[in-house]
């Protein structure tokens, strides 16, 4: 590590040079290391991974035939980010809250495709009854908060359920979800100061995916290194590799060691890329078709994955047999979703309020 | 089977479109990701990307082709176990896919069966038998306090009887409350239930809104209704409407309250009746209480309610002593009006600071022979239609009073209430007695021409009496 810099070379230095990094003058979790996964491990990763590939490709393809509606936010080239760091928490007690583009978070849980599929077309079997649709999804059971169309809207929301872990001290832990448009909204730093301040258990996770619907990280944040957006919270922030699950999942493990040691929040900044447009309505003009194939070619995560599953000894038949296996699963969902009837009309006033005044 | 790929809409509005281009031929291997073909409608053009790997089996809509519906095959990927050159192009297809009925899954067992719909609508009156305020046992002491203590009694109450129950706003612990509604709060129930936030209002809303919605019962102060602007979006996106969106799985039990309303001098940004904005918003419960009884029996209520409650009270009113009966557990029903005075001559509807307007006006009326009953309606969403139309079948003509804007208001509401359900009943047009239609000024005069005041609410009542 660098030595402190004496303050006569920092006071020559000011003309004109950059100063140097400041030293931490406080504790600061460990630079996180790649997860060592089990054969097993890689497998579900892999299965997991593509799941969501597969079912949002399929979920493209239904909006484009007109079954999905509205808007509808693909998670494709993202599927590291989610597997990594939810197959670190412990489902009885930590909890998940989003965005809009929630597919993928909510197929992480293991959260049945069909149910999922059903709300993308609108129908009763829908999660929400049909009545949330692509952005607004939730599953209380599974301890997933949704699911919030309103950008950033989900960073407070997820401090309060931050709030609540503490309040019942019940040992559980709030993963926010937001992406590198929503770090520019003001509340995401009212919650970042309300929970240092509280010492809230929570992870705050940036997607960076590098474009907020068309605008570039460069073209909208003066500090375009999200991962320091904490710092002047005293809220230590990690960058970490989003297309690789490993390194992702171990991103998450120390995040985890540092938040239920009581140590208050931790935010990790995950550089990833989304293949597909913002929604389906995307007119692709802000990057070429290169940059994107480029990073297909070079950084896609299931293709990564599957290079470690060869070196570990499994066959190229076994992993086409499990894309088969998941297609098949996909099209049921698929099926199911298409042939699933919409709600009955007189859900309209369902739902409103919970009790009858 | 070969993969079947369909003409792919830009848009849910899109019916046809054409292929202008295809990129690939048939025997080519194509992997997900590779660009197929261009389609063109008269707004966009669409590159249209294989999801399936495979071989290009058969092209069945040429280039060039216009007026490709949605959904038709314009081509046929045999996957690669598969012989390209044997695949054949499909026959039409006969009879729809099979019906799939519902099946019970997660959380769609939560939520209100579809058979109850009805008990939401509006007009539930019709269904239910209307709550009543509890019966005050004979022989029970009633006792004055001020609307500030009846206020604070009622969020001590809760929070002795529910742990879940917790306070957070500016100033509510260590300052003792701003307008001191939370006073000895902190020193009962310390630190933890008893929360300072910084000056974050959009912050602290959404933080208490998610913390209701991971199952604690907070009761969120805004120190005026007024910075509550700047958290309108969590009261309104995040808590009122999640628990439909979410088809019953999510529910929101929170108390956004403070005062509302005009105080005294304050100017236009921190004199504003939010009344109107709230009381508009399906999913959400709306209080605005005015005497001390009303205040405590009702933010009581909203406490222990399962859904998101706005709760508006008025600084003016906090430091105005009303009986209230001396009960353990003094709780109101919410949606439920209040005839304040009973009178048969015209109804004047009101609420919050407005029914002491109402009650002023209706003292000097009965001096010169006009009998007015004066309803309080006490909760503006749900809104107890009911209570104000039998009070015009019974005098035929409504005032309303409020403090606030007349455009838009709870005022105008009631108003359409009654053109719409009491048309037949009345003897002359409904009239709003509000507020003037500007920023509240500073100015001790300007301020008084400004706000609703008993002599012109006795003016009104005059008109559609045809006494003037």
């Amino acid at each position: 590590m660098a030595k402190s810099p004496s303050r006569a070379k920092a006071k020559s230095s000011a003309a004109g040079k950059s100063s140097a990094p400041p030293v931490a003058n406080r504790e600061r979790p460990d630079q996180p290391g790649r997860y060592r996964a089990t054969k097993d491990e890689l497998l579900a990763f892999y299965r997991e991974m593509l799941l969501i590939r597969r079912f949002e490709e399929k979920a493209g393809q239904l909006y484009g035939l007109g079954l999905i509606g509205g808007f509808c936010h693909l998670y494709i080239g993202q599927e590291a980010v989610a597997i990594g760091l939810q197959s670190a928490l412990d489902g009885d007690r930590d909890s998940v809250i989003t965005g809009y583009r929630d597919h993928g978070h909510m197929l992480a849980y293991g959260i049945d495709p069909k149910l999922i599929m059903a709300e993308l077309t609108g129908r009763q079997a829908g999660i929400s009854k049909g009545k949330g649709g692509s952005m607004h999804m939730f599953s209380v059971e599974h301890k997933f908060y949704g699911g919030h169309g309103i950008v950033g809207a989900q960073v407070s929301l997820g401090t309060g359920l931050g709030f609540a872990h503490k309040y019942r001290d019940d040992g559980g832990v709030c993963m926010a979800y937001f992406g590198d448009g929503a770090s520019n909204q003001g509340q995401v730093y009212e919650s970042f100061n309300m929970a240092e301040l509280w010492k809230l258990p929570m992870i705050f996770v940036i997607e960076n995916n590098q474009y907020a619907m068309g605008t570039s990280v460069n073209r909208s944040s003066a500090e375009d290194q999200l991962y320091k957006r904490g710092e002047s919270f005293r809220i230590p922030g990690l960058q970490v590799d989003g297309m690789d699950v490993l390194a992702v999942r171990g991103a998450a493990e120390e995040a985890l060691k540092w938040v239920r040691a009581g140590k208050g929040p931790i935010l990790l900044e995950l550089k990833t890329y989304r293949y597909r447009g913002h929604s389906m309505s995307d007119p692709a003009k802000y990057r070429s078709r290169d940059e994107v194939q480029a990073v297909r070619d070079k950084s896609d995560p299931i293709e990564a994955i599957k290079k470690l599953l060869a070196e570990e000894g499994i066959s190229e038949d076994a992993m086409k047999d499990t894309d088969k296996e998941i297609r098949k699963i996909v099209a049921d969902a698929a099926d199911y979703a298409e042939s699933s009837p919409e709600p009955d009309g007189s859900e309209l006033y369902t739902d409103v309020l919970v009790e009858s005044y | 089977m070969a993969i079947e790929l369909k003409m792919p809409a830009l848009s849910p509005t899109m019916e046809e479109g054409t292929l202008a281009k295809w990129l690939v031929k048939e025997g080519d291997e194509v992997k997900s990701g590779d660009i197929l073909a261009e389609i063109e409608t008269d707004k966009a053009t669409m590159e249209f990307e294989a999801v399936d790997e495979g071989t290009i089996a058969k092209i069945l809509v040429v280039e060039g082709t216009d007026e490709v519906k949605v959904g038709t095959v314009i081509a046929l990927i045999a996957g690669e176990d598969e012989d390209a050159s044997a695949v054949e192009a499909p026959a039409e297809k006969v009879g729809a896919a099979k019906a799939v009925v519902d099946v019970p899954g997660e959380g769609k067992d939560i939520g209100r069966e579809p058979s109850q719909a009805e008990i939401t609508k509006a007009d539930a009156a019709a269904i239910e038998p209307r709550p009543a305020d509890p019966d005050i046992p004979a022989g029970t002491p009633m006792v004055s306090i001020t609307v500030r203590e009846a206020l604070r009694d009622a969020m001590a109450e809760e929070m002795r009887a529910d742990d879940r129950v917790f306070v957070m706003g500016e100033e509510v612990a260590e300052y003792q409350g701003a307008y001191k509604v939370t006073q000895g709060l902190l020193d009962e129930f310390g630190a933890k239930r008893v929360i300072d936030t910084p000056i974050t209002e959009y912050g602290f809303a959404g933080v208490g809104t998610g913390a209701a919605m991971g199952g604690l019962r907070p009761i969120v102060e805004f120190m005026t209704f007024n910075f509550a602007m700047q958290a309108i979006d969590h009261i309104i996106n995040s808590a009122a409407k999640t628990n439909y969106m979410s088809g019953g799985q999510m529910r929101c039990p929170i108390v956004f309250r403070g005062p509302n309303g005009a105080a005294s001098r304050v100017g236009a940004q921190h004199s504003q009746n939010y009344g109107p904005w709230y009381a508009s918003v399906p999913g959400l419960i709306v209080i605005a209480p005015y005497d001390a009884a009303d205040a405590k029996g009702l933010l009581k209520a909203a406490i222990r309610s399962e859904d998101p409650v706005v709760f508006l009270e008025n600084e003016l009113m906090y430091g105005k002593s009303f009986d209230i009966p001396d009960l353990d557990d003094y709780v109101l029903p919410i949606g439920k009006a209040r005839i304040v005075r009973e009178g048969g001559d015209v109804t004047i509807v009101s609420y919050s600071i407005g029914v002491g307007v109402a009650l002023e006006a209706a003292e000097t009326l009965a001096g010169e022979g006009v009998q007015a009953e004066v309803i309080d309606l006490r909760t503006l969403r749900p809104l107890d239609t009911a209570t104000v139309l039998d009070s015009l079948k019974k005098t035929n003509r409504v005032v309303v009073v409020e403090e606030g804007w007349p455009t838009c208001s709870i005022a105008s509401e009631i108003s359409a209430v009654c053109m719409e359900q009491g048309f037949d009943w009345l003897d002359a047009p409904v009239l709003r007695v509000t507020n003037e239609d500007v920023p509240l000024p500073y100015a001790a005069n300007l301020e008084n021409l400004a706000l609703v005041d008993a002599a012109r609410v006795v003016a009104a009542v005059k008109k559609v009496s045809y006494l003037d």
